[in-house]
């Protein structure tokens, strides 16, 4: 509906977490990943090319019993950006994780990590890269039972040779970042499963990584817990201003942290985009159903609901309104005017104006959205 | 036996009737019937034929074959001079192994003063060495062990089995820990190593004497091999699995930070298997001793020549007093290094109480401990009081008192010779011969007041079951009986075991013992039937209760740790020398580890399934009957399948109290030259025999048992 407001130029995004996306100066990816294919099973890679990788994933199953993880798949990520994938189970995201660091070996494809390509990389280089610039942070945790938290943190450091001063003051370091101060020589089952993501979250932050990988780090936790772990996520994200890769199934984390979201399924793109554009403007009926529950005014910004302005002084003399707003903060200014608002953007132009009645179709909009998904998908 | 009734799975949630109509998936059996049609095959022909082609053979015959072995002993034995293999290869093996043993003897047995160590100092640091790796308790044990040892007046044949023991055990970790990574890293090594753990975890014991003593002649360089080689597959087997079962999750953990193939076995996979290698070592050092004891038979140093010499003259007192210097042995060892294992609490992955030997051959069995066996215990809370420096300055610390022990036991005679206490009132009536005596007076007066009852059971168990199976077994032609066992193959478990019982079957008849087989085969069953009987009701007693599984377990486990060939004692005093003797000795060497697993099988059942059965009010009976028992046939089955195999061996080793046919036969090829390529036949046909029963409980286990 609101697609035909929508324009892209000159748009920043602005994350739902605040954090302004840093952008290199040469504006280089910090991660770039192209045509990416993973096929499990035993001729992947002769597959690769031919009319049968057309087929759906259960046809391919079952004629070559291969079975498709990753299809196809191309995004860059910007330095400091925070970038979700989200999907289903299933749906090849951990698959897809895995392959960036070469965890699974691709079957084709590149990914380009600052300029190099880690498809084409020795076993040297690409633990190099493992141990320097890309870290990972696991669902079910991988701590060693038998080392205390400390040497936990410690151990990416241990691993590439630091001495045990160095590396004991760098992993005390993150331990108080991560707010674990107190526990350093507890042993992993001593704590609770919040704790022990912290260890793992500290893990990653202490090799200082170019770029924080999670694979759905919180799907185990309780709510509560995993309410506060996404905020020390973007806390920690404020702090260090990391890049990071976020796998998750759930779509509220995917929006509360994504600066873009990649929804994948059968291992394939279905859309890329900012968590407005997602939710506004769906890709296709799959990503429509995912997002029909969500209050589009928390998600929604005014460049969303915002309408032509009828003539050039319409909206002149009340509160001037950024594009980028989310309609919900910005409703108590447009209902309490009783009159149309003026919305500019970045560079301070008007590019459109808001009202009582528009703000009001996207609240009551949310009650029949769920119908009307029903009825698109029908 | 009863037929099997195939029940129709419950319906999946979700499956519309309509769409997916029940399909019975196992096409009937109708194994009763069989099995049913089998017997009277067998019945009607021993009837018909009776007595006839029974190839039944005297003791003292042998066929060309088994003199040709003999033979091909002594040519063997004459190469051991020139040959580049016998004298090069072996010889050398052999050097190396009498040179530690004989060093290691020189220290810790011998009793003579001069630059070596007495007694004093090794009590002194054996403690040291206890309470470095398994902490205060161990090491109290350790001394009062190692006293009791000297009281006895089994100071040096009580070493000696510790010293093959433990020289046995660390060869067996030099080799097998490493072979168990290997197999834990490569399919393909593991693919070939697993058989052959297969075969030799399915040979009984006694098995292993004759072949080794073929290239390796007699001594305790035999001692060590035999020894080394039985210690074996527990440790790498266990060891592979260790690896195997560490987490996936972590492994991968560790790979995204980079670690090297090196880093990931040291620094993560090795710490992390580290308990259940452990346990490895516990198990191998039981087998070790197990062994170690047997290889008296091959004239091996230690404890089992007394025990040996004993038995041939029907002496229960002197048996008994070395045969509780070796139980006394085996729990030190097994304490020890429990406690040793249960230190490394941090990198506990999983709770293991011990593993099945000689196991259920393709996998590994964990005896799980019930839940609150293990509750609290390995907590984090019991960390220890001394921090790892602590630990250590104390080490060092405590080692001057060692080193002056050790020092001045070189020097002095009272602290190099164990003291002579026949002159001390009350302890010299503990030391060996007076004890022995007390024994035999005790035994004596106790068989008297129960003879009644010793007598009827061994008769009606005689009367009732052993001589009618024994007759129906090995008192008709033989080939009746080869195609029993074939067609009862093919009934249980498929053409595969079948094949397996065909090959082994050609072995038996090869080797010209087929009737001595039938015979050892007939004790097998009467004896794993009683084990089953024994089992399934003290299991479910304990499976059903905590009070009656806290009551019964310390026991098992006692007994579970006790070396097999001391089971012959009691049974001979109870019973005195025949076959019956034989088969207690197999149910009190069988029946722990049956008993575990019945309880483990009935414990596992889900408890909502007992309260919703509960709930419709059925009665314990029905409970035990009809739920439990049926919830638990694949531990069952286990337990039916490891309790054949301990039989087995056990049968064969109470040959030597009166036992007869197999296991005797191995004993009289030691004892009497000319015989030795019999009994080596007859360690051959006790290998068919277990490798053709286990096959077929396998099978059989793989299709009833689930
Ligand atoms: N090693 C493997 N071999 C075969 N198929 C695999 C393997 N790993 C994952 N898959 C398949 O790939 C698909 C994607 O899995 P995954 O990436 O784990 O999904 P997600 O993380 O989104 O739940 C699933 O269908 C899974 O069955
Ligand atoms: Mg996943």
């Amino acid at each position: 509906m609101a697609a035909d407001h929508h324009h892209t130029a000159g748009y920043t995004a602005y994350g739902l977490i605040g954090a302004p996306t840093m952008r290199t100066s040469d504006g280089t990816p910090a991660l770039q990943v192209q045509n990416l294919w993973k096929v499990f099973g035993p001729r992947a890679e002769r597959l690769i090319g031919t009319a049968d990788l057309q087929l759906s994933r259960k046809e391919l199953q079952a004629k070559s019993g291969h079975v498709i993880g990753v299809r196809d798949v191309s995004f860059d990520v910007s330095p400091g950006e925070v970038f979700v994938v989200m999907g289903l189970s299933g749906s090849g995201k951990s698959t897809l994780v895995r392959l960036i660091t070469r965890l699974i070996e691709p079957t084709s494809g590149t990914v380009v990590l600052n300029g190099e390509d880690i498809t084409k990389m020795n076993d040297d280089s690409l633990r190099e890269i493992r141990r320097k610039n890309v870290s990972m942070v696991f669902q079910h945790f991988g701590l060693l039972p038998h080392r205390k938290v400390i040497d936990n943190v410690a151990f990416g450091l241990e691993v590439r040779g630091e001495d045990k001063g160095a590396r004991r003051n760098r992993a005390q370091e993150v331990v108080d970042l991560v707010g674990l101060q107190g526990y350093e020589n507890n042993y992993p089952d001593q704590l609770s499963g919040g704790m022990q993501q912290r260890v793992g979250l500290a893990r990653a932050l202490a090799a200082d990584p170019d770029i924080l990988m999670f694979d759905e780090p919180f799907s185990a936790l309780d709510p509560l817990i995993r309410r506060d772990m996404q905020n020390e996520v973007i806390r920690l994200h404020e702090e260090v201003g990391k890049t990071m890769v976020f796998i998750t199934h759930d779509l509220q984390e995917a929006l509360k942290l994504g600066d873009r979201i990649l929804i994948m399924r059968d291992g394939a793109i279905v859309q890329i985009g900012r968590p407005d554009e997602v939710v506004g403007a769906p890709a296709d009926d799959y990503v429509r159903d995912f997002v029909s529950e969500v209050p589009k005014s928390h998600v929604l910004t005014l460049s969303w609901v915002m309408r032509p302005p009828s003539g050039p002084d319409e909206g002149a003399g009340g509160p001037t309104l950024k594009d980028s707003q989310i309609v919900r903060d910005a409703a108590r200014t447009v209902l309490e005017h009783h009159g149309p608002c003026r919305v500019v953007d970045g560079s301070g132009s008007v590019v459109g104006v808001v009202d009582e009645q528009d703000i009001m179709r996207v609240v009551v909009a949310e009650d029949e959205s769920p119908a009307a998904a029903n009825q698109a998908a029908s | 036996m009863s037929p099997v009734t195939v029940q129709a799975p419950p319906p999946r949630p979700g499956a519309i009737k309509e769409e997916q109509p029940y399909i019975d998936p196992q096409k009937k059996r109708h194994t009763g019937k069989r099995l049913l049609g089998i017997l009277v095959f067998w019945l009607v022909l021993w009837v018909a034929l009776r007595g006839k082609q029974t190839l039944a053979v005297p003791n003292a015959d042998t066929t060309s074959f088994q003199d040709w072995l003999t033979q091909l002993k002594v040519t063997f034995s004459n190469m051991a001079q020139t040959n580049w293999f016998f004298h090069g290869v072996l010889g050398t093996i052999a050097d190396a192994f009498n040179w530690m043993v004989g060093g290691l003897q020189a220290h810790i047995s011998s009793t003579a003063p001069g630059q070596y160590l007495g007694w004093f100092g090794v009590l002194a640091v054996a403690m040291w060495i206890a309470y470095a790796v398994a902490g205060r308790r161990s090491t109290i044990l350790v001394g009062v062990v190692l006293l009791l040892l000297g009281l006895f007046g089994t100071w040096q044949t009580g070493m000696d089995t510790l010293i093959i023991t433990i020289v046995s055990v660390l060869i067996s970790m030099i080799v097998g820990v490493p072979v168990g990574i290997a197999m834990a890293r490569s399919r393909r090594t593991s693919a070939i190593v697993t058989p052959i753990l297969d075969v030799m975890q399915t040979m009984p014991s006694f098995a292993y004497l004759s072949p080794v003593a073929l290239f390796f002649g007699i001594g305790p360089a035999t001692s060590v091999v035999l020894t080394l080689i039985y210690a074996l597959p527990p440790l790498v087997r266990i060891t592979e699995h260790g690896l195997r079962a560490v987490s996936p999750n972590t492994i991968e953990a560790g790979r995204s930070l980079g670690v090297t193939r090196s880093q990931l076995l040291r620094q993560i996979e090795l710490p992390m298997a580290k308990r259940t290698i452990v346990v490895g070592i516990n198990q191998s050092m039981m087998a070790a001793l197990s062994m170690a004891t047997i290889a008296a038979l091959v004239n091996g140093p230690g404890l089992g020549q007394p025990v040996v010499s004993a038995l041939q003259i029907l002496n229960v007192g002197q048996a008994s007093v070395a045969g509780l210097g070796i139980v006394a042995i085996a729990i030190m060892l097994d304490r020890t290094t429990t406690a040793a294992s249960e230190r490394t609490e941090k990198s506990s992955s999983g709770r293991v109480g011990s593993v099945g030997y000689p196991g259920l051959s393709s996998k590994v069995i964990i005896e799980r401990l019930p839940r609150w066996a293990h509750e609290g215990a390995g907590r984090g809370s019991v960390g220890h009081r001394l921090t790892p420096a602590g630990r250590r300055l104390l080490l060092g610390v405590l080692l001057v008192p060692v080193v002056i022990a050790a020092v001045y036991s070189t020097r002095y005679l009272q602290l190099a010779q164990f003291p002579d206490l026949s002159g001390t009132p009350l302890l010299k009536e503990l030391s060996g011969t007076p004890l022995a005596g007390h024994i035999n007076d005790f035994t004596d007066a106790l068989v008297n007041a129960i003879q009644g009852l010793t007598n009827a059971f061994k008769n009606t168990i005689t009367y009732a079951l052993l001589n009618p199976l024994q007759s129906l077994l090995s008192n008709l032609p033989w080939w009746v009986m080869a195609v029993v066992l074939l067609a009862t193959a093919y009934v249980l478990g498929g053409w595969r075991p079948t094949i397996t019982t065909a090959v082994c079957e050609a072995v038996i008849l090869a080797v010209g013992l087929w009737n001595d087989t039938m015979t050892t085969l007939t004790m097998t069953l009467v004896a794993t039937l009683l084990v089953m009987i024994i089992a399934v009701a003290l299991g479910v007693g304990m499976g059903r209760s905590r009070r009656v599984d806290t009551l019964i377990r310390p026991f098992l486990d006692t007994f579970q740790t006790i070396p097999a060939f001391v089971y012959l004692v009691p049974a001979l005093a109870l019973f005195g020398s025949s076959r019956f003797t034989a088969i207690v000795a197999a149910l009190m060497y069988a029946v722990p580890i049956a008993t575990k697993l019945v309880a483990d099988g009935i414990r596992g059942v889900a408890p909502t399934t007992v309260e919703a059965m509960r709930s419709t009010g059925c009665t314990r009976w029905q409970m035990i009957s009809k739920v439990q028992l049926p919830m638990a046939r694949e531990s069952l089955v286990l337990s039916t399948n490891q309790g054949l195999l301990y039989v087995l061996s056990m049968v064969v080793i109470g040959g030597m109290v009166g036992g007869g046919s197999l296991g005797y036969l191995i004993y009289q090829g030691f004892s009497q030259d000319n015989l030795f390529g019999k009994g080596l036949c007859a360690g051959i046909a006790i290998t068919a025999l277990g490798i053709m029963l286990d096959r077929i409980a396998r099978h059989a286990a793989e299709r009833y048992g689930r």
